[in-house]
């Protein structure tokens, strides 16, 4: 190491604080499920979460009973908060899979105390969006009929659509995103199992760590499977939101009808998905005194990928803007005046305002290292991104090629329902999951520590 | 002499280090059945116990193979063969449109058979294990790291291989009942 590096090196904050040993690692994760009682805030917000997953069981309830026609979709805009909510939140999964999958690839060690509750947030934020497409069929109970199977109305999905993919895309992406996270788990839950001394939870842990025993033989191909899947990962979570885009643009109506979506749209789920990362990390470092293992470096570090890539987000919307007059196309045009004059013109200035403006504060190390300010910013960028999809769904399809086909979209009270009580779920199996897994990889960990390293004997 | 079958000695050590140079000098001093334990995987440690051949990417291989043949020969048995549909005078076979569902099923079956082969391959899951007689061994999930030699050994002898694992100084040996 040359003495620059040395320098630098020093200025940053460690990944993890001096001082910690293979059994100060073990213990200090595993306690926080094992050992720690139950506290009375954690019940509080266990309840309240649970409440508003109550909320979204009756909209979904009522849904089942009455149909599609109690939210605001209609024609023309038949998509609505069902699609915004769908987009918003694969968006938010995709950073859990960048930072457990790219990340490991490109050798970012900071990664390994992030990585397992990002990996988890990848698979709530998924699974809430799942839901939306499926409510949004009109009989969501003949979802299966989406898969190919033979069936007695010798009826096949049509394979040239683009909504036929997403349901190939989304639908392995949370395979693959179960199975990554459940390997990883497989090590920390032998960990778990060892120290357990509840004898039940012994044995759940048990069963689910399948009899792990630490073999050199069993690592060497676990640690092959999981460079793979991580290795399969990358181009899968690229193409997720790569697919999600063309739903809009293999269609032809102006302002979905363009080549730059999939990049856009994927670095717009990446920046959505670091801020909830954010938005997770902060609160839980502090509740659960983590801040040795979670340091301001990760904080930073995670800010410099939103800052990135909304960048590459303010790029896609100039690009968009650009166009729209240079194109000469009336429809286009008409699109970008429609934006920034028409009836919704509001959600625009609000998108750029949250998504290009005030997160230009990251540029600044001295506001990238205060937990609060960052938490803050990163609530105005997921709002933002929710924005922005409001803006690209209903926008764009409420005014298209016929005056006489234009319209209005308002939002019901069971929309804000079903969307506010998928937040509910996902801070609910959140809750749940930080009692009853490490929330940090703890064999990851102990790889971090000086003393894992074999030195050279003889 | 008839004794309770013994399954292997064990030794514990300390770190890493302590842990690769005496799974060397075991796998030098002649023993083949022998396996080594660390609470997080070293990458020299597999090396030092003789252990090459993973075979998973293999397996990853082959699974990605299936699931992109499949997924490419269901859309165009669908489209072509059973269900064949005009769409604005397209090919019945138009492969452009079946890209991403032959992409995702690649990426699908390749992941699946990269953790389930891991997972056969490892043997498990495999809820009883000899080593877990060891209490001593709990703590191959925390900060120890263990070596045994496997009685099926051909080099194994009960009093030989505990001079041997004696002489690597370990923190303590131990009978692993079978």
């Amino acid at each position: 190491m040359d003495r620059e590096t040395q320098v630098t090196e020093r200025r940053r904050a460690p990944v993890i604080q001096p001082g910690y040993t293979f059994a100060t690692i073990t213990d200090k994760i595993s306690s926080i499920v094992l050992a720690r009682p139950v506290t009375n805030s954690w019940l509080v917000g266990f309840g309240f979460a649970g409440l508003i997953t109550m909320m979204l069981l009756y909209a979904i309830g009522y849904l089942f009973v009455r149909g599609v026609g109690i939210w605001g979709v209609n024609i023309p805009v038949a998509w609505g908060f069902a699609i915004v909510n769908f987009v918003w939140w694969i968006g938010i999964g995709h950073a859990g899979t960048l930072i457990s999958a790219i990340l490991l690839l490109l050798r970012q060690q900071w990664r390994n105390s992030i990585n397992r509750f990002a990996e988890a947030m990848t698979l709530f934020a998924v699974a809430c969006a799942g839901l939306f497409p499926l409510l949004h069929l009109g009989r969501p109970w003949l979802f299966y009929w989406l898969f190919p199977y033979p069936n007695s109305m010798t009826y096949w999905p049509q394979f040239r659509s683009p909504l036929v993919w997403d349901v190939f895309a989304v639908s392995t992406y949370f395979t693959i995103s179960l199975v990554f996270w459940f390997i990883g788990l497989i090590p920390d839950l032998a960990t778990l199992r060892d120290r357990a001394e509840n004898r039940w939870a012994a044995m759940i842990y048990g069963i689910l760590a399948m009899g792990w025993r630490g073999s050199a033989r069993h690592w060497k191909r676990y640690e092959k499977a999981y460079l793979l899947l991580a290795g399969l990962a990358t181009p899968l979570v690229l193409s997720v939101h790569t697919v999600v885009s063309f739903d809009f643009a293999i269609a032809i109506l102006p302002g979905w009808h363009t080549t730059i979506f999939p990049p856009y749209f994927v670095a717009g789920a990446i920046y959505s998905g670091f801020a909830m990362v954010l938005m997770l990390a902060i609160p839980i470092r502090k509740w659960y005194a983590l801040e040795d293992f979670i340091t301001i470096r990760h904080l930073e570090n995670s800010a410099k990928v939103m800052l990135a890539t909304g960048l590459i987000v303010a790029y896609g919307y100039a690009t968009e803007a650009f166009m729209g007059w240079y194109s000469g196309n009336d429809l286009d045009a008409f699109l970008l005046w429609n934006r920034l004059h028409g009836p919704y013109h509001l959600t625009y200035y609000a998108l750029l305002f949250a998504n290009v403006g005030f997160p230009q504060v990251l540029w600044f190390r001295k506001w990238r290292t205060r937990p609060g300010l960052l938490f803050l910013v990163s609530a105005v960028i997921l709002t933002g991104m929710w924005i922005e999809r409001f803006v690209i769904v209903v926008i764009s399809l409420h005014r298209d090629f016929l005056n006489s086909s234009w319209g209005m979209y308002y939002p019901t009270k069971w929309d804000w329902m079903t969307f506010i009580g998928t937040l509910g779920f996902f801070c609910f199996a959140f809750f749940l999951f930080v009692r009853i897994l490490p929330m940090i990889s703890i064999f990851e960990m102990r790889t971090l520590l000086p003393e894992a390293e074999v030195k050279e004997a003889e | 002499m008839k004794r309770t079958p013994i399954y292997g000695l064990m030794a514990e050590f300390a770190t890493p280090t302590d842990i690769v140079s005496a799974a060397k000098r075991t796998h030098e001093a002649g023993y083949r059945k022998i396996d080594a334990y660390s609470p997080f995987p070293i990458e020299e440690l597999a090396e030092a116990i003789g252990f090459h051949r993973e075979d998973v990417a293999l397996v990853t291989l082959i699974g990605g193979l299936l699931g992109m043949f499949g997924g490419y020969i269901l859309q165009y048995w669908i489209h072509a063969i059973s269900y064949p549909t005009n769409v604005g005078g397209r090919p019945f076979n138009s492969w452009p449109a079946f890209i991403v569902v032959t992409f995702e099923m690649t990426i699908l079956f390749a992941g699946l058979s990269a953790v389930f082969g891991m997972l056969a391959l490892n043997g498990l899951p495999m809820p009883y294990h000899p080593v877990f007689n060891v209490a001593r061994f709990a703590f191959a999930t925390k900060d120890r790291f263990f070596l045994i030699i496997f009685s099926s050994d051909a080099k194994y002898d009960a009093a030989e291989t505990r001079r041997f694992l004696e002489s690597l100084e370990p923190r303590s040996i131990s009978e692993v009942p079978s």
